[in-house]
This record gives structure tokens, sequence and C-alpha cells, in this order.
């Protein structure tokens, strides 16, 4: 379901649909996430990407009125260039794990409680309190950043 | 669950990113690849941390927990790079008048 969700991003025409395929993959993702028992990332990922990120590419798609406009097409070469580059990605990568020692490597579904939010922010808390606080310092760069672009 | 079968779902999955990068021209589109591809490399980094937790479950009670705070980071650091990336596409499109990524090749000449 994610991947012929994530196909559809790439092959339809229209940004609108596009978008709305990518969310259709995000929740595909977000089922991966509780299956195997981290509901914190997999709530985080519903709330931020498929709610706030999502809503914002909508809302500038909208508002640079995109949705109807046919985008002028690329060279056919250029696209089976892109798309052969691609598939041979695709292929080095399986065969590298063709060689790789992870066979036998289980991730348990459904069990386990590092997922929880309480470990999670102990950890975070504890540990990590150091690039929190700096992811903290990037946000606000990033939203200062983002209004003094958007003002001129 | 297998750990093969996550990694060759999270290959595909930025293969396509990839594609998408390739083969499309509206910077739009090309953003939401570039976000299924950081999709991709979160779903492999919490199977893996779902991984390390059944083999390290002996030596500490918290061990992968590590690559679920690796994805919260990725999270946030994606949330500023689409806002910042959004208002860079509205200032293009209030220039240009389009979201075609050709017209950047201004720069060559």
């Amino acid at each position: 379901m994610a991947l012929g969700s994530a196909i559809m991003v790439v092959i339809s025409r229209n940004p609108v649909h596009s978008v709305l395929w990518l969310i259709v993959t995000f929740f595909a993702i977000s089922g991966h996430y509780i299956l195997m028992n981290a509901q914190f990332i997999g709530i985080v990922n519903l709330i931020v990407y498929a709610g706030a990120i999502m809503v914002l590419f909508l809302f500038v798609i909208m508002l640079m009125n995109l949705n109807a406009e046919t985008e002028p097409q690329k060279n056919k070469w250029l696209k089976l260039a892109g798309v052969v580059a691609g598939g041979c990605l695709l292929l080095v990568l399986v065969a590298a794990l063709k060689q790789a020692e992870v066979k036998g490597k289980v991730a348990l579904l459904g069990t386990g409680d590092i997922g929880l939010i309480k470990n999670l922010g102990k950890a975070l808390f504890t540990d990590y309190v150091v690039p929190f606080e700096i992811s903290s310092v990037l946000f606000l760069s990033a939203m200062v950043g983002a209004v003094v672009i958007g003002k001129k | 669950m297998l750990i093969e079968r996550y990694i060759y779902l999270a290959i595909a999955l930025f293969c396509i990113g990839i594609v998408g990068v390739l083969a499309r021209r509206n910077a739009i589109i090309i953003f939401m690849c570039i976000e299924l591809m950081l999709n991709a490399v979160n779903l492999l980094l919490v199977a893996f941390s779902k991984m390390h937790h059944v083999a390290g479950v002996g030596k500490s009670a918290s061990a992968g927990i590590d690559g679920q705070l690796f994805v919260f980071f990725i999270m946030v650091v994606a949330a500023a790079e689409v806002s910042v990336g959004l208002a860079i596409i509205v200032m293009m499109y209030r220039n240009t008048h389009s979201v075609d990524v050709n017209f950047l090749n201004r720069l060559k000449h």
C-alpha cells in the first residue's frame, strides 16, 4: 500500500493529487510504526507530517493556483534517464543487501516498550538534552529565515 | 517480521523518491519526493532500533532507544527545512510566475 501510493505521488499530473497520495503514504508508514510498537513516533509522524507539513504544501499549491495547470513536460529521454538511474540504484542496493549479514535478524512486532512516550522522554531529556536545545535554536532560525524570505 | 523486508520496503521507497526528483520538473513535487526519501530513512531507523532492542535486551532495558530519538530529530529538521524551502518556492514563483526548476539555470549565463 505504501509502495503503490508512493508511485502515485510521482506519476500523478496534478500536484494536489500528488499531495493527497503522499498523505496516504504517510498513513501507511505510521501504520508500520504502530505495528512495531513505536507509538510515539507513529503519532508524531501523523501529526507533524500528515497534519502540518502536508497542509502547508496544499496551502502553497492553492495559493499559487497550480492545481489545474499542466506542467510543461520534460524531454522524454531525460525522463527515461531519470527512471533508469533510479532503477539502477535500486538494483545496486538490493544486490548489496544480498551480500550483507542481516539474515535471520528479526524486529519483533507488538512487543517492547522503548517506543512508549515515557521511556523516550526520559532518554530525550537526560542523554539528549543538548541536541534538543540545539534543535530549538534551529527552529527559531528557520522561523526567522522563512519570515525574512517571505517578506521581500 | 524479518528485518530484510523492512530494508527492501525502505529501499523501494527511497528509489521512488530518487526517480521523482530526477524525472519531475515541478519544484513542489521535487520537494515532496525529498520528504518521501526522509520517511524511508525514518522507517529503516525504527526497524533497526527494534532489531537492536531484540539483540541487546539482556544488557540494558533501553537498548535501541537511540534510533527512535534520531527519527524524532530528523522530523524536527525536516519541519524546519520544509518551512524555509516553501518560502523560497513562493518567492521564486513571485519572481518568475512558474515553479519550473528549469528557469533556475539562469545562473549559468
